[in-house]
C-alpha cells in the first residue's frame, strides 16, 4: 500500500515537473496572430488575412531567415478545400506540446481566401475569380490583386513554403506533391522528404504562371504544392501524415530539434511529357458509382466503377482501367457530365 | 427554295437536362471567310443580342443575294446555353470558364471538350470576331481589343470603324482564350466590347452590328453600303488610366462610358453605406475619354471604377 502510494507520488512529481518544463518553454515561445493584409468592405466589415507565428522568444527574425530557419504553411487559397485546416491546427498543437524543440519560425496561414471558406466556394465569391490565378498580384491593383501582392510580400524570407490543397470537391487524391518541371531540380529533393505518397512532376504551362506557388518559386522561395484528400472534408489520417512530413522538413531546415517520425519514400512520377498517367474521363453523362478505392492497384480491364442512369435503371458505361497501374485519384462526387474526370491511374507502378 | 441556315455544331447528351447544344448559323458558301461568336459565359446577354441582330441582317442580305459568291460566314450566338439558362457565369458543374480552355481537348474534361468542339468548327476562318466581356461588371466605350502576339493586324481592326482599337500584352491566362488560339491558328482575331454585358444596350448593339457589316463589306464578304463609323484611334491598354475608389461604399457615377472628361472633373462619389457621408470625390486625373465605368451600386476598396483613355498628347 505504502509503496504504491510512493510510486504514485513519484510519478505525480514527474508529471508536475514535466508540466513545469513545458510551461517554462511555452513561456519562452512567442505566439503571434497578426493581420498581413486587409481591405475595407462596403458594409461594416474588413477583410483580413491572418498569420499565426510561432518562434522561440528573443528570436531575431532576420537572423533566423538568413539561416534559412523560417517555414510557411499556407492553405485555403481555394475556399472549399479544407484538408489543410487540420494540418494547420495539428502543427500548432504539436509545436506547443514540445515548445523546447522549436528553433526557428513557423508561420501558419490557414485562410488565404476567407470569403471562399465562408461561402463554401473554390474561388473568390463576389468576383468569381480563382485566387490561384492572381499572383503575383499588384499593390496598386484592385482588392484581390492587392491582397495577393501583400500575401507574397509576407512570404519573403522563407526557406520553404507549403501550399496545401485538397484536390476539389469532385476528386479524392492520395497525399501528393505537384512540381512544375521548371522547378524540379530544386524542389524534388525537398518533396521526397515530405512524407507524401506521390511526387508528380508535370509539364510547364503558361496558365500556371499566375499561381501562388509559381510566383514564390519564381521569386526564389521554395514552394511545394500539396494535394490530398477531397474538397469539403477533412481526412485526419492524411493530415497526420503530412504533419509528420512537415516536422521532418522542419528538422532538415533546423527549425525543429525534436524527434521526428521516419518518412515514407514517395512514388515519383516524372511526367513532364504528360505520358505517365491514364486519365479516365466519363464517356457519358450520368451517376458515377465507384467500385475501387483510391490508392488501389488495378490491372488492365479491371472495373473502376460504373456510370448509371437512375431514370431507367440501366448501366450507361463501365469504367475500366486502360492499363495496369496505381489508382491515385478517384471521383467522389457522383454526378458526371460527358468528359468529367472519374479517375487517374499512374502507369506501371 | 431557301436552304436552312441553322446547324448544330456541338452536342453533349445530358442526364436530366435537355442536351447541351452549340448552334451556328451559316450564310453563303465557299471559302471560310468570317466566324462571329457571341457569348461563352452565362451572363453575356448583350453578346447574344448583338449576334441575333447580325443573324437577322445576314438573313435579309442573303435573301437579296448580297453575300458574295464563294464566301461563307458562320455566326454562333452562344457557346454556353447551359450557363445562360441557369444564370451562372461559368460552367454549371465545376465553375470552369470555357474561354480559358482553348484550343480545347476532345478527350479531356467537359469544358475542354466543349472548347475543342467549338474550336474545331471555328478555327479555319480567315477572320474571327468574338463579342467578349470583362471580369468586372461595367460599361465600355465600344472598342476592338487585340492581343499583341506579333500576328495582330491593326489596320484591319480599324476597318470596324469603332471609336477605339485597344492593344494589350497577353497575360498568362490569355493563352487559353479563343482569341489567342485563333491567332495561333492564323485567323485574324478581334474581340469586340460593346457597352454592356448582362443588360442589353440597344444603341451599342446597333453600333456593333454596323461595325461588323462595315468590316464584312470592306473585306468584300458582303455587298453593303452602311454607316462608315469612326476613324478608330489606336491605344495601348497600358496607357489607360485607372481611377480607383479609395474607400468601399456606395458608388454614384457622374460620367458615362464614351464621355469626354476634363482633368479635375468629378467622375463619381463614394458615400458611407450607413450614414451617406461623403468618403471620396473621384475626379479625373487626366483629360480624356471614359473607356470603362464600373456599374455596381457599391464599390470595393481599390476598385478601378473608371478607366480613362487620356487625350493623345497626354500619353
Ligand atoms: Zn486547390
Amino acid at each position: 500500500m505504502a509503496a504504491q502510494f510512493e510510486n504514485f507520488e513519484i510519478s505525480e512529481k514527474k508529471r508536475q515537473r514535466s508540466l513545469k518544463i513545458l510551461k517554462y518553454w511555452r513561456e519562452r515561445m512567442i505566439e503571434q496572430i497578426e493581420t498581413i493584409a486587409e481591405t475595407e468592405l462596403p458594409v461594416d466589415e474588413r477583410l483580413k488575412i491572418s498569420r499565426y507565428r510561432l518562434m522561440p522568444d528573443g528570436s531575431n527574425v532576420e537572423e533566423l531567415e538568413r539561416q534559412g530557419r523560417r517555414i510557411g504553411i499556407v492553405t485555403g487559397i481555394h475556399g472549399d478545400e479544407l484538408e489543410g485546416q487540420y494540418v494547420c491546427y495539428e502543427l500548432g498543437r504539436r509545436i506547443k506540446e514540445e515548445a523546447s524543440a522549436l528553433c526557428g519560425i513557423v508561420d501558419i496561414y490557414p485562410a488565404m481566401n476567407p470569403f471562399g471558406i465562408d461561402n463554401i466556394t473554390r474561388g473568390i465569391p463576389a468576383f468569381d475569380l480563382d485566387m490561384n490565378r492572381l499572383f503575383p498580384g499588384n499593390r496598386n491593383g484592385d482588392m484581390n490583386e492587392y491582397i495577393a501582392a501583400e500575401i507574397l510580400k509576407d512570404m519573403k524570407g522563407m526557406a520553404l513554403c507549403m501550399d496545401i490543397h485538397a484536390s476539389n470537391i469532385f476528386l479524392t487524391e492520395v497525399p501528393q506533391i505537384r512540381i512544375n518541371e521548371l522547378h524540379k531540380e530544386r524542389l524534388l529533393p525537398i518533396a521526397e522528404k515530405a512524407n507524401v505518397d506521390l511526387v508528380w512532376v508535370h509539364g510547364a504551362s503558361t496558365v500556371l504562371e499566375a499561381t501562388f506557388a509559381y510566383s514564390l518559386n519564381d521569386s526564389g522561395v521554395d514552394a511545394l504544392v500539396v494535394e490530398m484528400g477531397v474538397g469539403m472534408r477533412i481526412t485526419k489520417s492524411y493530415g497526420n501524415q503530412l504533419t509528420d512530413g512537415i516536422f521532418s522538413l522542419m528538422k532538415e531546415l533546423g527549425i525543429w530539434s525534436g524527434k521526428v517520425p521516419e518518412v515514407r519514400k514517395p512514388v515519383i512520377s516524372n511526367d513532364e511529357k504528360g505520358e505517365d498517367v491514364y486519365y479516365l474521363n466519363a464517356r457519358t453523362s450520368g451517376i458515377f458509382l465507384k467500385e475501387k478505392e483510391h490508392g488501389s492497384m488495378v490491372a488492365k480491364g479491371e472495373r473502376i466503377g460504373i456510370i448509371v442512369n437512375p431514370l431507367g435503371g440501366e448501366i450507361l458505361e463501365e469504367v475500366e482501367a486502360p492499363g495496369d497501374g496505381w489508382l491515385f485519384t478517384i471521383r467522389e462526387y457522383p454526378v458526371v457530365d460527358e468528359g468529367s474526370l472519374v479517375g487517374r491511374i499512374l502507369k506501371g507502378v | 427554295m431557301r436552304r436552312l441556315n441553322k446547324e448544330i455544331l456541338y452536342e453533349i447528351k445530358a442526364l436530366y437536362r435537355d442536351d447541351f447544344r452549340v448552334t451556328g448559323y451559316r450564310f453563303g458558301k465557299g471559302e471560310k471567310s468570317v466566324c462571329i461568336l457571341g457569348s461563352l459565359r452565362g451572363n453575356e446577354f448583350q453578346q447574344i443580342y448583338v449576334c441575333s441582330q447580325i443573324i437577322r441582317k445576314l438573313l435579309e442580305l442573303e435573301k437579296k443575294g448580297r453575300i458574295r459568291e464563294g464566301k461563307e460566314i458562320l455566326v454562333i450566338p452562344c457557346g454556353n446555353p447551359y450557363s445562360v439558362n441557369t444564370k451562372k457565369r461559368f460552367w454549371t458543374v465545376d465553375n470552369t470558364d470555357i474561354n480559358r480552355m482553348f484550343p480545347g481537348y476532345s478527350l479531356g474534361e467537359t469544358t475542354q471538350r466543349i472548347a475543342a468542339g467549338i474550336f474545331e468548327k471555328v478555327k479555319d476562318y480567315k477572320y474571327g470576331i468574338q463579342f467578349a466581356s470583362f471580369y468586372m461588371p461595367g460599361n465600355f466605350v465600344p472598342q476592338v481589343r487585340m492581343m499583341k502576339t506579333g500576328a495582330e493586324n491593326v489596320a484591319l481592326a480599324k476597318q470596324f470603324g469603332l471609336p477605339y482599337v485597344v492593344l494589350h500584352k497577353p497575360r498568362p491566362f490569355d493563352t487559353a482564350t479563343l482569341n489567342y488560339n485563333w491567332q495561333v491558328w492564323e485567323t485574324n482575331a478581334f474581340s469586340i466590347y460593346t457597352t454592356s454585358t448582362s443588360a442589353v444596350d440597344k444603341a451599342s448593339a446597333k453600333q456593333a452590328l454596323d461595325a461588323v457589316l462595315n468590316f464584312l463589306s470592306k473585306q468584300d464578304i458582303i455587298q453593303y453600303q452602311g454607316y462608315e463609323g469612326y476613324i478608330s484611334r489606336v491605344v495601348e491598354g497600358k496607357d489607360f488610366v485607372d481611377v480607383r475608389a479609395e474607400h468601399a461604399g456606395f458608388l454614384e457615377q457622374y460620367a458615362a462610358a464614351g464621355e469626354k472628361v476634363e482633368k479635375g472633373q468629378k467622375l463619381a462619389e463614394i458615400r458611407a453605406p450607413y450614414t451617406a457621408g461623403l468618403l471620396q470625390v473621384i475626379s479625373a486625373p487626366v483629360s480624356g475619354t471614359v473607356a470603362f465605368v464600373h456599374n455596381e451600386a457599391m464599390a470595393y476598396q481599390n476598385t478601378a471604377v473608371y478607366k480613362l483613355i487620356p487625350e493623345a498628347d497626354e500619353i
